[in-house]
């Protein structure tokens, strides 16, 4: 049914659809109206047969989450920011013990300094954890991923983290089609564990192991992420004929064929990009990665093989060497002779708007593209600390500093 | 497309205005979308909501830079941030105050065709109605009223969609008398 709601409602909505048993919750901003809808669909009795437990941490949440899927049930959970890193360890056990929990993560940048507004570091900083990380475009997306993640995670028996931008999606009113429970029960079947634990038949899992089996055991998590990779396909395929919406599967590609440039990204950001596209004449492609672990190196390479550059677009960055999409794309286009170029914006919230990636069409079709770009940066800002740095030992606190210097706010004062 | 920027402070209903507006366009079969500009909203603090209308699906992500109707929830909003920003010059502007726009000190800030910029004593209808000064349902009647963008029945369906039972009913009263006074087109029962 077509609803004009919130991005969040529409989330829990499509969990309660998948009808979890045990949902274990800690707000944190941008993914607190997810929870909190759930706890209302589960007092009400409208999400009947799950326990809903509120926890005292993030590391609490997935931990209690791991206990609970291990016991054989259903299991969700969301966070974001430092929540995800404060439950850090738990995300290694979930996918280290083969555990098909589905995790929302209201993306939004890391601090110091405090930031609540979206970029996709809190994902990004988990992205080699062993879970698989689907990124939405929109909201629309982000309720069908949901329904399509329980399944991922259940045939492979590794946990689902399903991505959506804080804020720009999760707090975004817009319309949505809210798929019929039946259609949901056709499509997800019952939760039948790999492994349980049963007090009935006590087994115990999450034992040592050695040197013997360590790397065996990895291996074997790494050709699961393979197997994902034919495998979210085919369930887009299976939703498709249910639901009658194509989710896109591992990569989408718009106007790419022929097209001398591709901007590629991943989240909610494309919405924005097309618009600028569609304004002007030069032939520029784009690609969204929605997969982005497992990684499809030989999607993106055969997308992207006949352009002259590659511009990766990205709400997130490794410092110390550069942009973290743009690394695993030059992967896969290794051994030709593509460039990569990398573009950094939306940090912390920075508003990604139009203008500026008008400019930055240009400058790439024209080649004047920088490797990496910081989008919108405030130069002067910048030049003005490392200055004072340079002056001056006792310089002061950078965040505040720079928040001055901006015309922010009148913030602390420095010598 | 039609874009719509709301600015008030936080308790006042910005956000649920631009999320009442968008469920009324999405009523009349239109796409719609609310966001509200992102921020640690708080009683008091200045907050912007943002809702976009248009016949086909929107992609558009950014915050809305180039307004077609302006809603001014509080007038001393005006000293403290640059509200008219990037409004067109065609567009709509509908202003929370029994005061004048001289009065406001805002005459020089305004360049719009004479019917398009108007006043609306929201809080004293909301006031009237509502018993408690949130003059957002009454600015969404005003702006049915002066952009004809929204039709006021679609209004007041949404509202009660969001707010069922005594406070919507009273909202709706609200949002009705101020498009009722608006559409008289009539400048002189505006400083009621």
């Amino acid at each position: 049914m077509l609803k004009q709601i919130e991005g969040s409602h529409g989330v829990s909505e499509a969990v309660a659809l998948c009808r979890p048993e045990v949902i274990c919750a800690y707000p944190i901003t941008p993914q607190t109206h997810i929870v909190e809808d759930l706890g209302a669909l589960v007092k009400s009795g409208k999400l009947a047969n799950c326990e809903y437990i509120n926890v005292e941490s993030e590391f609490a949440a997935l931990s209690v989450g791991i206990g609970s899927s291990a016991a054989g049930a259903r299991t969700y959970t969301a966070t974001a920011s430092q929540g995800m890193l404060f439950m850090a360890e738990a995300v290694y056990n979930a996918s280290g013990l083969g555990l098909p929990i589905v995790m929302t993560v209201g993306n939004r940048s890391i601090g110091a300094p405090i930031n609540i507004w979206n970029d996709q570091t809190d994902s990004m900083s988990v992205r080699d954890a062993g879970w698989i990380q689907l990124f939405v475009e929109d909201n629309q997306q982000a309720v069908d991923i949901h329904i399509q993640a329980f399944k991922i995670a259940e045939t492979l028996s590794i946990p689902v983290m399903v991505c959506m931008d804080g804020f720009i999606l999760t707090h975004a009113i817009e319309g949505i089609d809210v798929p019929e429970q039946k259609q949901v029960d056709k499509f997800l079947p019952p939760f039948v564990p790999r492994q349980v634990l049963d007090p009935e038949d006590p087994i115990s899992i999450g034992a040592m192991v050695g040197p013997e089996a360590f790397t065996e055991v990895r291996y074997i998590a790494h050709q699961k992420q393979k197997e994902a990779l034919k495998l979210i396909p085919q369930i887009n395929e299976e939703f498709k004929k249910i639901f009658g919406r194509d989710s896109g599967g591992l990569i989408s590609t718009s106007n790419t064929e022929g097209a001398d440039t591709v901007i590629v990204t991943l989240g909610s950001v494309i919405g924005t990009i097309e618009e600028a596209l569609d304004e002007q004449d030069e032939k520029i492609g784009s690609l969204t990665i929605r997969s982005f672990r497992p990684f499809p190196l030989e999607e993106i390479r055969s997308a992207l093989q006949n352009a002259k550059r590659v511009v990766v677009f990205e709400k997130c960055f490794a410092v110390g060497i550069g942009g973290i999409v743009a690394n695993n794309v030059r992967m896969a286009m290794s051994g030709t002779n593509i460039p990569v170029y990398e573009v950094i914006g939306g940090l912390g919230g920075r508003p990604i708007i139009r203008k500026s990636l008008h400019k930055l069409f240009k400058d790439a079709v024209n080649d004047k593209l920088e490797v990496v770009t910081f989008l919108d940066l405030k130069k002067d800002v910048v030049d003005r600390e490392l200055e004072r740095e340079k002056q001056l030992i006792q310089s002061g606190s950078v965040a505040e500093n720079v928040l001055r210097d901006g015309g922010v706010v009148n913030a602390a004062k420095t010598t | 497309m039609f874009q719509v920027r709301i600015h008030g402070r936080g308790g006042q209903g910005v956000v649920s205005a631009a999320e009442i507006l968008s469920v009324a366009a999405f009523i009349e079969g239109k796409h719609s979308q609310a966001v509200p500009s992102f921020g640690s909203e708080r009683m008091g603090a200045p907050v912007v909501a943002f809702c976009r209308i248009d016949d086909k699906p929107i992609k558009l992500r950014e915050p809305i830079l180039e307004p077609d109707a302006l809603i001014v929830q509080d007038p001393t909003l005006f000293g403290a941030i640059d509200v008219f920003a990037g409004l067109s010059k065609n567009g709509y502007l509908l202003i929370n105050s029994k005061r004048s726009v001289e009065e406001l000190g805002i005459a020089d800030a305004i360049h719009l065709p004479e019917d398009n910029a108007r006043l609306v004593p929201a809080t004293e209808i909301a006031l009237k109605y509502i018993k408690r000064p949130l003059p957002n349902a009454v600015l969404l009647g005003a702006l049915a009223a002066v952009t004809g963008v929204i039709k006021i029945d679609s209004v007041t369906e949404a509202i009660a969609s969001k707010f069922p039972g005594k406070i919507g009913d009273v909202n709706i009263q609200a949002a009705e008398s101020a498009y009722k006074l608006l559409s008289h087109n009539n400048q002189e029962e505006l400083t009621c």
